[in-house]
């Protein structure tokens, strides 16, 4: 048997390291026929603003070489909706539920962060100060140390359990943001968001996106995440959560090995909606050939 | 219910364009005979498409036909990039992974006794299923369909045994000359059109049917990657419920649902 159970502190506890990274997988019933959504380590589930959002307008995607650029510019129903319409039907699948949350002021963040209270099964918010696709807020605040920590001073007043920051790698050095958001009263902290990219149809001579750049994730951004979870560990007390281009259970384990102590799966789950379980299966399979019998021997050993 | 299931390429005819017409078996009959008994016209699959380096996604491809008893669905795949080029070159024997079925397809319900199925292009896959199904449903469709010139003409063999077929060809070259939005048949009394086929087709269709209060469905392509409803790319700008995903809430659509 192989312990895969994590515990990140103030309550979220994770039958495995095994996440979905948030706009990836909607709230978690789009892939019910396909996922087993209870196997899941958590559900991170899609932006959460105060007000809806229509989002950017079409065209939002590009395809690239190992990946995508996306500006879907957190469309959704904002957080109202999600507390009546959406948490009564995934509040039972037995897997915790974190709400990724959104803003363009750090006041909007900090009351849907008090509106999320009243949910039980909300174990984690995930402060999302990395989006590329918005024109307030998003990823301006993740660039700054300044922004970074007024957003988290923000939601920490009125989040009292566990609290994720979602980091952008838009930056120069992206360890001192995490020391940042660490000493504003992050409990952990996830990266990396998507890189700021942009893609040229030269056919028609013209941006692929409306918003001209957007954010960039896959495979091809890989290297480059796991190179930052590996400097993020070693310069924060709190638990690390990698993504970026996990495609796979070594994938995965390439962000564990480098400090991780948990991963989202994101593009991922578009190429190969039931990779959340194949991962499980694949890290579980890895600790098994290799005599490993709890995950934690793993993490940071590079 | 969603399916994820490998499919073997049995068949394969290239047309004149380069395009391919792909018969394909369901190699797990368990997921895979479930999945093709519950595809309704109009929906899609989405293909992983492992030969081409440069394609991260997968590709959604509309339906064209399903033979449940035999475990085949039949793609009508358009040589458009990388990803459908390695589709149109594969070989008999490789697999694909596909997920289906996906979406929402041309609703029966509302369909009236004189119905018309307008399609032009690659548009033209998806009326084969549907032809059919309004043939068991006892409704004899009358079918117009568009491409540049006969040799990109497809399916007529097929949908002539299903429904009354009109043509227009660009050149002329088969049935009435001009685009399928200048076809006479479009003049007489239709209940419904159901429409697929490139951008500006559907929306002259669209405008006649507005202009004529004929009920009428049409079929998006937006660029997609889920495919179920997650990532929320392909979204069109819809009157009652602003961006929605043409993966999910479509691809068929009723044209008032639109703001054309």
């Amino acid at each position: 048997m192989v312990n895969l159970n994590i515990d990140l502190g103030k309550g979220l506890q994770l039958k495995n390291p095994v996440m979905t990274a948030s706009g990836t997988f909607g709230y978690g019933p789009e892939f019910s026929d396909l996922v087993d959504l209870k196997r899941l380590g958590a559900i991170i589930v899609k932006g959460t603003t105060l007000e809806p959002r229509q989002g950017n307008p079409y065209p939002r995607m590009a395809e690239t070489p190992s990946g995508m650029i996306n500006a879907v510019g957190l469309q959704n129903k904002g957080v109202d909706y999600f507390i009546n319409e959406i948490y009564p039907e995934i509040k039972n699948i037995g897997t915790p539920i974190i709400v990724n949350v959104s803003g363009s002021q750090p006041e909007h963040y900090a009351e849907v962060c008090r509106r999320l209270n009243s949910l039980e099964f909300v174990k984690a918010v995930e402060i999302n100060i990395s989006c590329p696709n918005v024109k307030q807020g998003g990823m301006a605040y993740g660039t700054t140390c300044s922004g970074a920590e007024t957003v988290t001073l923000a939601a920490r007043k009125e989040w009292d359990r566990h609290l994720i920051v979602k980091l952008s790698p838009n930056v120069t050095d992206i360890t001192e943001i995490a020391r940042a958001v660490e000493a504003s009263g992050a409990d952990s902290v996830s990266l990396v968001n998507t890189f700021l990219g942009m893609a040229i149809d030269v056919e028609r001579r013209k941006p692929v996106l409306s918003t001209v750049t957007g954010g960039l994730s896959g495979p091809c951004i890989r290297p480059i995440a796991v190179r930052m979870v590996w400097q993020v560990a070693k310069s924060v007390k709190i638990p690390v959560i990698g993504l970026g281009g996990i495609m796979n259970g070594r994938d995965a384990l390439e962000f564990i090995m480098a400090g991780a102590s948990a991963v989202e799966i994101g593009s991922a789950n578009f190429v190969n909606p039931a990779a959340t379980m194949q991962i499980i299966d694949e890290i579980t399979d890895y600790c098994q050939r290799h005599g490993v019998t709890d995950i934690s021997e793993l993490r940071g050993i590079v | 219910m969603k399916y994820l299931s490998d499919f073997i390429l049995v068949n394969k005819k290239l047309t004149s364009a380069g395009d391919a017409m792909l018969r394909l078996e369901c190699s797990d009959r368990n997921t895979g005979l479930k999945a093709l008994a519950e595809a309704e016209p109009g929906q899609f699959v989405n293909v992983q498409v492992l030969q081409s380096h440069s394609t991260f996604l997968r590709r959604p491809i509309s339906i064209c036909d399903v033979d449940v008893e035999n475990g085949i669905l039949t793609l009508y795949v358009k040589d458009a990039g990388a990803a459908t080029h390695a589709l149109c070159a594969a070989k008999d024997g490789d697999v694909f992974n596909i997920l289906l079925p996906l979406g929402n397809g041309f609703s029966l319900e509302c369909c009236g006794e004189k119905p018309l199925l307008v399609a032009g292009g690659v548009g033209i896959a998806p009326m084969l299923l549907l032809a059919k199904r309004m043939r068991a449903m006892g409704i004899t469709p009358t079918i117009l369909i568009g491409a540049i010139s006969k040799d990109r003409l497809i399916l007529t063999d097929e949908l002539s045994a299903h429904g009354n077929l009109f043509v227009s060809t660009d050149d002329g070259s088969m049935g009435e000359k001009g685009f399928v939005t200048q076809n006479t048949v479009l003049e007489k009394d239709w209940t419904n059109i159901y429409c697929c086929g490139p951008l500006p087709m559907m929306k002259g269709i669209a405008k006649i049917a507005g202009e004529r209060h004929i009920d009428c469905h049409v079929s998006l392509e937006n660029v997609m990657a889920c495919g179920l409803g997650a990532c929320l790319c392909c979204v069109e700008d819809t009157a009652d419920k602003g961006n929605v995903c043409v993966c999910k809430e479509g691809p068929v659509f009723n044209i008032n649902q639109l703001k054309w």
